[in-house]
């Protein structure tokens, strides 16, 4: 089983040289520190920013620049910033290549929730509509289960929807799944996750084909 | 060159009266326009409607305006981060509208631009699709958004001139460009206002047609939601 770490260090390796990427917050956040280092990425932050470093030394910080998550970020050589909505025709305009980024559900056809939990208070969904509504890889990175044990991977979700049928990857502490137009396809498992402990975490239809490799991580 | 600055923030906001509609700049606590927003709250105006990306936090920004319960309704796209917030939104007290970041930002550059409306695949098939006309272009679904109208736009810039040319810095840009000129008055702060001519054409963010009133700025707190730094070695 992987921990938060584990999932983004995996999740590491579906990024490739020459990718506009952008994380969201929580675990999409921890990718940045397991991109190999002989590659070309740049990180963009939908408030207006492209080329996202490290966190300043403390006493660096600085209040204009800053990332989605509002945490203080520093800039690498190179990078640039823009307003809000260049941020997003970056974003639409499918210039930015990956969206990783956090879920509650998932369910089998790619329907995605993340935003709201009826009853509770709503915070928004910030950019997380765009951002599903438009690129073409999107990679959810997630725990496999709830807090009380319940799966994340769902025939249909029961919380009001993100974006529609647009999820393609999914990266959780227990596997890696591919989303088909016939369901969650296994493709990896984590160290010391059996096939049969993945079946009974996922609701949604599983398709298991052949020997499921372990992951490399 | 026509000179758009104005002596101090009391005569920026001349003409701001109860139930309007105000674009504020800003998102979270980057950038936003402190010293329009400390006017707004000296004069109480209220029954505002306020288009933000956020709400500001209790004790500063847009919070400040939910402290006097001079809101009437926000049009947001994320809100967390605010107690106060949250107790008026849940006993209805104030009117929340949430939608997507990005449809946001284009609902100011239509109204900046002079388009009624737009189509975005952003929120197709979710809530924020519904009671609105949907359309397919090459197969897929999209959303039709329409600009906002609003009284007064209140943006912070990092330096200005008279002619209320803009330059912006960092990510403390982020909805400012996009609001300037998309209300019908336009309020620029700026933390540094030089005469004519001493601006760069070639670096100029917005030009000062989009801005009707520039003032120059004072006691900017710039305060941070979450610092974060990491050591040094």
């Amino acid at each position: 089983m992987l921990d938060k770490n584990g999932i983004a260090k995996r999740i590491a390796k579906e990024v490739q040289d020459g990718y506009y990427v952008n994380l969201g917050i929580g675990i999409p956040t921890l990718v940045a520190n397991y991109v190999r280092d002989d590659i070309e990425v740049e990180f963009q932050s939908e408030n207006g920013v492209l080329g996202m470093g490290p966190f300043p030394f403390e006493g660096d910080e600085d209040a204009d620049i800053i990332n989605a998550g509002k945490q203080t970020i520093t800039t690498l050589p190179g990078a640039s910033f823009f307003d809000s909505a260049t941020s997003f025709s970056m974003i639409r305009g499918k210039h930015v290549h990956l969206t990783i980024l956090g879920a509650m559900e998932v369910a089998e056809n790619g329907d995605i929730a993340n935003w709201k939990i009826p009853g509770r208070m709503v915070k928004g969904m910030g950019g997380a509509m765009d951002l599903v509504a438009s690129a073409e890889n999107i990679i959810v990175a997630m725990m496999h289960t709830n807090k009380v044990g319940e799966s994340k991977l769902l025939k249909k979700c029961s919380l009001p929807l993100t974006g529609v049928g647009c999820v393609k990857k999914i990266v959780t502490n227990m596997a890696v799944l591919e989303v088909t137009d016939d369901g969650f396809k296994l493709l990896e498992r984590a160290p010391g996750v059996s096939v049969e402990a993945i079946k009974n975490a996922t609701e949604g239809r599983l398709i298991v084909e052949g020997d499921i490799p372990e992951m490399d991580v | 060159m026509i000179n758009k600055k104005v002596a101090d923030v009391t005569e920026a906001l001349k003409g701001v009266s109860d139930n309007m509609t105000f674009m504020l700049g800003g998102f979270g606590l980057c950038g936003i326009p402190e010293n329009s927003i400390s006017e707004l709250v000296k004069r109480n105006v209220k029954g505002v409607t306020c288009i933000s990306n956020n709400a500001g936090v209790d004790d500063f920004g847009l919070g400040l305006l939910l402290q006097k319960h001079q809101i009437k309704k926000m049009v947001s796209s994320y809100v967390g981060e605010n107690d106060e917030f949250e107790r008026q939104m849940l006993t209805g007290e104030l009117e929340v509208e949430l939608i997507p970041q990005g449809t946001l930002a284009e609902r100011c550059r239509a109204a900046q631009s002079g388009f009624p409306a737009f189509y975005t695949p952003a929120g197709y098939g979710t809530e924020v699709a519904e009671g609105k006309e949907t359309r397919e272009f090459n197969g897929k679904m999209y959303v039709l958004e329409q600009a906002f109208e609003a009284d007064f736009a209140f943006v912070k810039a990092w330096k200005g001139d008279e002619a209320g040319n803009l330059i912006f810095k960092g990510t403390a840009r982020n909805f400012n460009p996009v609001m300037c000129g998309a209300a019908k008055i336009t309020v620029a702060e700026v933390e540094e206002l030089v005469p004519i001519g001493e601006l760069d054409p070639n670096q100029i963010h917005i030009p000062g047609i989009f801005v009707q009133r520039i003032f120059q700025g004072k006691d900017y707190e710039k305060r941070i939601e979450q610092r974060t730094v990491r050591q040094r070695d």
